[in-house]
């Protein structure tokens, strides 16, 4: 395990190495190193971990590997990077640290990116989901020409200004990777040790899946079913809300703002399939993001009620 | 006198920001200090991504005192007046002067106003400056409420004087001003203390960081060029870039790099593009062959392996990026060999604007109006149509959906590609031209009808739709359009009534949209609607008397006519631009055939040149007075004086020589008229000056013969038919 302080870091030798590297190195910075979450998102940014924690008073530092899924991306695992189902790793921290970027750049040398070769830029790039109705400033990290990471400080997350502001860093894992092990297609990458008895390269674990979902994406899923998903997602996610914050049964507060984020998520995931499915004309794509931002932003709505949104019985 | 150094040092300022917020900070510190009458010797500002700094020499120590007098009750004042002036003055009753005035015995306050410190004011007028910063978009971070570009770090505020500096005592939300700064993020990341403005340039410089960001983009600039020529090549120019990287970087180390020979056959605007929107290469163009070959990378840093590792990566980033484009431009040359209308056909699913149709409806009407002009211009009609139907098929490539700025140029690559003459594929990148008022009009003839009938519909359509362009706003261009217009026909000098043309655009958006007369009907109905809160249903008698106090304009005029005066308006400023006077356009807009914009410039400049010789400028003089008296004339006798005059009731050598003037002008000017000949014509008329003035000055019009005074009017008469057949030159001022 690299020592973040180190000048000199061993390079690692495969795709989950880097994982490894990065988990450990967050941990050791005090970061909560959580899990996937359990549905199919289209960024980590999707993870309640970020959505809903970056909302509210309370502090916050999570890491996490997300795997995450854009359907329209999907080249049947041909294109040397771009696929419909990649990792991203994603840190949130709240309130962001006064040394976040010096934080950041630890993590490239804990990953073997020696900082006295390399030049790493801070390139202007400002953040936007509107269907999270969520915006940030900051940069897209360069590495030698090449965007290794998304750094934002988060303004604004489902309508509501944040309070105090979370830093947000979002690594593309498969890049960031093939980079750092000098690979040129994604699939030709190590995914566990070369050295190892059954070396498994990336090929190994995801061709196939990247073929079947490609296909899937594009010529088969079922449009009338997703549609029909969508808008039940819709109306169930307004329907746990619609319920009264005191539950009958406990009696006590108990707003559903997760479950309630949870069908906000899978309206999204449809939408994004829908989308690959080329249903969508480009009116009708405005009308479908508003109506996702719309959920998003009820449910954060939702969560700043909650204890773990900054609500407490005193203040109320 | 003390020198005052600022330095904000922040996470990283967006490039295209740095060189604005230099100025802003040196323009509101400034205006700030003179305001609290600290004046200064001379100001400069400087920019880093980390920094911004402001330098003043020759700043005054402390703001002057001032003595301020102000006039308080009368001497003899109920008590309590008296001291509610002492406590606003803070002085006691026998400070206070008592003044006797023609109102009686009144006191008046002298308030000495101490000067103040400079460290105060810099404090204040900083905290102010920071507080408002006019950033285009600005944010919060961590757990505070102030706002800035990116984290502000620290506040470096320091008054130097021969004694010593001096830091100002400020703290702006938990930053406390002090002496020190950084130097480069990776190459001397370590605080620096520092004493004043040399101090800091020479540490910084030490430190790794240009502070200047005009000399970083002259290293950066020079570097490249000296690169490029020991290898026999030569950057391309760019502006633009030059000052993106100057902001992306503190201390420029510039690389030359090499395109994979795979790439090296994409079109060179293909590669410049790649290369600048998504990696801020300089290209490098071997002057030889044309052909871009090298880059141009600006790294931030030396490197022990002279940055080996920095341009390996580089140029392997570069490989993936072209390899995308690559990918692009064999798909859409495949698309284009086997049928360029394919793209066409996926136009039917883009909007052009929703009030407007498709991109494929803009397409059809484009093509009907570009056949329409192909014989005006010079263009065969077939070609200029099949021109129009290809000109924005490339908008669904793939190289343009990823570069958006390459359109058109694409689509002449592909038309070529597809086997269609060059005057087609030339059409396709030019009839987008002219893009602004120095860029080059299209001058082919297919290009020019495409590019005609592309700016025609557009005009057309947002005036049909009533999407005019109000003050600063014309989010569709519809002012360079027009102008675009203006600059084709003129030009090229090509002779277009262009009524008639716009005539038939606006059928073609008729057939798009529906009925036009009916839509600017219900638009004037709901003018009026909106103008007296009356329901046009309802009202009954048009001498109601709740319209009696309406002035409601319910002219419904089509959109040829509007365009026609915007068309009129723009070709003002076309021609205010190059020195003709508005008065002089509007003589000749007054004229038949004036929506012909070619003749129209023609007659504005002859008459403009002619005006400006000394017999055009007399002229004029005894055209206004002829016109004048014969006006009068005219009114009072209730008859109009255009029976000819005849030389045999002519009295005097003058009257006479006049008459022999007009005789020779008018056999000039009428033929000359005919072939369009201005010059010819005015010099004609101008002949006419001395004539005329010999006239005024030996013959009175009124005479007491009846007889001879009409013959006389007469003749004025026939001056001014004359004159006007060339110009209304009643609209001429002065």
């Amino acid at each position: 395990m690299p020592d973040s302080t180190s000048k000199t870091p061993q390079t690692p030798k495969s795709f989950q190495a880097i994982i490894l590297a990065l988990q450990n190195y967050w941990a050791a910075k005090g970061c909560a190193v959580l899990q996937p979450y359990d549905m199919e998102v289209g960024a980590g940014t999707f993870h309640p971990a970020t959505t809903l924690r970056s909302l509210g008073t309370q502090p916050w530092a999570a890491a996490y590997v997300q795997p995450s899924r854009r359907p329209t991306d999907g080249r049947y695992g041909e294109n040397p990077n771009r696929l419909q189902h990649y990792y991203q790793y994603q840190v949130l921290i709240k309130p962001s640290p006064p040394d976040l970027q010096a934080l950041y750049l630890g993590s490239l040398e804990a990953i073997g990116i020696n900082m006295d070769l390399h030049d790493i830029r801070f390139v202007e790039d400002d953040w936007e989901s509107p269907t999270l109705g969520a915006w940030g400033l900051g940069w897209e990290v360069w590495c030698d020409g090449m965007e290794v990471s998304q750094f934002t400080y988060f303004q604004q997350v489902g309508g509501h200004d944040c309070h105090p502001v979370s830093g947000e860093l979002t690594y593309g894992l498969e890049r960031l990777a093939m980079y750092v092990l000098g690979v040129d297609h994604v699939m030709d990458m190590p995914f566990n040790d070369p050295d190892a008895l059954i070396p498994l390269t990336y090929a190994d674990v995801f061709k196939q899946t990247e073929e079947e979902f490609a296909r899937w994406n594009f010529d088969t899923a079922n449009t009338d079913v997703l549609l029909r998903q969508f808008e039940e997602a819709e109306a169930h996610c307004k329907a746990i809300l619609d319920q009264p914050f005191d539950d009958p049964k406990t009696g006590k507060r108990i707003i559903m703002a997760h479950p309630a984020y949870d069908q906000c998520i899978k309206a999204s995931h449809m939408f994004n399939l829908l989308d690959a499915r080329g249903v969508i004309s480009v009116t009708e794509r405005q009308a479908y993001i508003g109506r996702v931002r719309a959920l998003a932003k009820i449910c954060a709505d939702a969560f700043v009620q909650t204890r773990a949104g900054g609500w407490s019985e005193d203040a109320a | 006198m003390p020198d005052l150094l600022i330095e904000l040092f922040s996470e990283e300022i967006p490039a295209r920001m740095q060189r604005r917020a230099a100025e802003d900070l040196q323009k509101l510190v400034t205006n700030g200090l003179v305001e609290a009458g600290l004046t200064y010797a001379h100001a400069a500002a400087f920019s880093t991504p980390r920094r911004l700094t402001l330098a003043l020499e020759g700043m005054l120590a402390a703001s002057p005192a001032v003595t301020e007098e102000r006039k308080g009750p009368k001497a003899d004042a109920p008590e309590k007046a008296i001291e509610g002036f002492l406590r606003g003055t803070g002085l006691t009753r026998d400070q206070l002067e008592e003044r006797e005035t023609p109102k009686g015995s009144i006191l008046f306050a002298k308030i000495e106003k101490p000067g103040r410190p400079a460290a105060d004011i810099v404090a204040e007028v900083l905290e102010q400056t920071i507080r408002n910063f006019p950033w285009p978009k600005s944010m919060r971070w961590g757990a505070g409420a102030l706002k800035w570009v990116r984290p502000l770090h620290a506040i470096l505020a320091l008054i130097t004087t021969e004694e010593g500096a001096e830091v100002v005592p400020l703290n702006v939300d938990g930053i406390t001003a002090g002496n020190t700064t950084f130097g480069h993020r990776f190459l001397a990341p370590d605080a620096i203390t520092v004493t004043g403005f040399e101090d800091y340039a020479a540490k910084l410089s030490k430190a790794f960081v240009v502070l200047n960001p005009a000399d970083r983009a002259e290293t950066i600039w020079n570097d490249a060029t000296n690169l490029a020529f020991a290898q026999g090549l030569e950057v391309v120019e760019d502006q633009a870039l030059l000052a993106e990287v100057s902001g992306l970087v503190e201390y420029p180390v510039t690389l030359m790099g090499t395109i994979a020979d795979d790439f090296l056959d994409l079109p060179p605007e293909v590669l410049q593009t790649s290369m600048r929107e998504h990696q801020k290469f300089f290209s490098v163009k071997n002057p030889k062959t044309g052909r871009i070959e090298k880059f141009i990378t600006v790294a931030n840093r030396t490197t022990a392996d002279n940055g080996a590792t920095i341009l390996a990566g580089n140029e392997k980033v570069l490989s993936a990026r072209l390899a995308d484009a690559k990918f692009f431009w064999e798909n859409d040359l495949r698309v284009a060999k086997s049928d360029m209308n394919t793209w066409v056909q996926a136009l039917e699913n883009v909007t052009f604007h929703n009030k407007l149709g498709t991109q494929a409806e803009l397409i059809e009407r484009m093509a009907v109006l570009a056949r329409e002009l192909a014989p005006m211009v010079g263009a065969d009609p077939d070609e200029a149509e099949t021109a129009a139907r290809l000109a924005k098929a490339d908008l669904s490539s793939e190289m343009v959906y990823e570069f958006p700025d390459l359109q058109g140029l694409m689509g002449s690559y592909y038309a070529r590609a597809a086997g269609h003459s060059d005057a087609v594929a030339h059409a396709a990148k030019e009839h987008y031209a002219p893009l602004g008022p120095s860029d080059d009009v299209p001058t082919a003839p297919v290009s020019v009808a495409v590019a005609l009938a592309e700016k025609i519909d557009k005009l057309t359509g947002f005036w049909a739709i009533d999407e005019k362009p109000t003050g600063s706003k014309d989010p569709f261009a519809l002012r360079r359009a027009a102008l675009g217009v203006i600059r084709t026909l003129v030009e090229n000098d090509i002779n277009l009534a262009i009524e008639r043309t716009l005539w038939s655009s606006e059928a073609r958006i008729t057939e798009s949209i529906g009925d036009l007369y009916n839509m600017r009907e219900e638009a004037a109905q709901k003018r009026f609607e909106d103008e007296t809160d009356l329901k046009i249903s309802e009202v009954q008698n048009p001498m109601d008397e709740a319209l009696a106090n309406v002035t409601v304009t319910t002219d419904i005029p089509m959109p040829r006519h509007e365009v026609v005066s915007f068309l009129h308006d723009r070709l003002k400023v076309y021609l205010k631009d190059q020195g003709v006077r508005h008065d002089i356009i509007d003589a000749c807009i007054a004229m038949e055939g004036n929506d012909d914009l070619t003749l129209l410039v023609k007659r504005a400049k002859a008459l403009s040149e002619t005006l400006s010789t000394d017999d055009g400028e007399n002229l004029i003089q005894g055209f206004k007075r002829a016109n004048n008296i014969l006006t009068q004339a005219e009114e009072a006798d209730g008859v109009e004086y255009s029976y000819g005059a005849d030389v045999k009731y002519a009295e005097t050598d003058e009257e006479r020589a006049l008459f022999a003037a007009l005789d020779t002008a008018e056999a000039q000017i009428t033929p000359a008229m005919q072939t369009q000949d201005f010059t010819t014509a005015m010099a004609a008329m101008a002949t006419l000056r001395g004539p005329i003035d010999a006239f005024f000055e030996a013959v009175q019009v009124n005479s007491d013969n009846g007889t001879v005074r009409r013959n006389r009017l007469n003749l004025l008469s026939r001056i001014r038919q004359i004159c006007i057949s060339v110009a209304d030159l009643t609209k001429i001022e002065g």
